[in-house]
């Protein structure tokens, strides 16, 4: 009675109605899911660490990053974590209509951190900064950029689970979906802390 | 025993109140602490990098303990070694593009300086020092 979680062994299927096992496998499928996202961001890294330096005559992090506006970023996302992690203590009391409501505040704090990164990207390219204009700020709109569209499809993956636990409510299934978000959600503020640091806040020095 | 019976053993299900309110505070404060390092600006730029680097990884490893509660029982034993194999790929791939990439840069601006030096209208050290940073800019020119 290990790590046999994982390797759903036939006697035990039966005790729990087979879906135990399956959910733990589930999980722990998402979950090297996760460490491959992991390696995809790793190059990314890698890719902006090499570049980080070559603006091309162009502007450099001291000129674009306002630190007062990314901290209000990392607040919505950190926010965003622990509002998701009330979502899923309410599952395990299964109070289904609490779960809703924590899902939705996640929701507009993470749809906050996407309006700003927006607004931020927006301003840039305006201003003749987008991704074309030096090494530096094609690795940078693709390493945040990266973070920013994965942030955008768990929006949309919360936005189906709102649905589903309104109209299904907490099913075995619905549970293990929710707790697959909530890997992939905390994931994404872990790789924020990443960008925050190495891209803007050593950017700005 | 008992805790196998309930649905999600491997997965992130073991959070309470106090482990999700506790992770937030130590998030938070390591939050705080780099981005008031590097906007006060007073200590030395090295002990600065220092700072946020450490911070990064404490809040890294905060949110792997109080948000995703990994930790090092049996049950999250192939969790835990998938991690420490995606953790060799990532030191490998990050640590070699940057190794690599930096001598090329090195090689790459001493030529740059020699090249420099050996025009007639930029003897003096100032004038290098201004190409061998084109370089690193990756001007065309």
């Amino acid at each position: 009675m290990t790590a046999d979680v994982l390797t759903y062994p036939p006697a035990h299927a039966a005790d729990h109605g087979g879906h135990h096992d399956a959910t733990a496998t589930q999980t722990f499928g998402f979950w090297l899911y996760i460490m491959t996202d992991c390696v995809l961001f790793a190059s990314i890294f890698a890719t902006f660490a090499v570049l980080s330096h070559n603006y091309a005559g162009g502007p450099t992090g001291k000129e674009l990053f306002n630190l007062r506006y990314v901290f209000g970023e990392t607040m919505f996302l950190l926010f965003s974590s622990v509002t998701y992690g009330f979502a899923v203590l309410a599952m395990n009391r299964h109070a289904r209509n609490q779960v809703v409501v924590w899902l939705i505040v996640t929701f507009f704090l993470g749809l906050g951190f996407i309006g700003m990164e927006l607004n931020e990207f927006t301003h840039m390219i305006l201003e003749g900064h987008g991704p074309d204009r030096s090494g530096f700020l094609s690795a940078f709109f693709t390493l945040v950029g990266t973070h920013g569209t994965h942030v955008s499809f768990g929006l949309i993956w919360m936005a189906v689970m709102i649905f589903q636990v309104m109209n299904k409510g907490l099913t075995t299934s619905v549970r293990s979906r929710l707790m697959r978000l909530s890997m992939f959600w905390h994931f994404l503020d872990i790789v924020w802390i990443g960008v925050f640091t190495i891209v803007y806040l050593l950017g700005v020095m | 025993m008992e805790h196998h019976t309930h649905v999600d053993t491997s997965g992130a299900s073991h959070g309470t109140l106090k482990s999700y309110g506790t992770g937030f505070i130590l998030s938070l404060i390591l939050t705080v602490i780099p981005f008031g390092l590097v906007m006060s600006g007073t200590l030395p730029r090295s002990a600065i990098i220092v700072g946020i680097f450490l911070a990064a990884v404490v809040q890294i490893l905060v949110h792997m303990h109080y948000f995703l509660h990994l930790d090092t029982s049996s049950e999250q034993r192939w969790n835990v070694m998938a991690m420490a194999y995606t953790v060799l790929i990532i030191a490998t791939l990050v640590g070699g593009s940057i190794w690599i990439m930096y001598n090329t840069h090195v090689r790459m601006m001493d030529a740059s300086l020699m090249a420099g030096t050996a025009a007639p209208a930029t003897g003096t050290a100032a004038a290098a020092n201004a190409s061998m940073q084109n370089m690193a800019g990756m001007e065309p020119r």
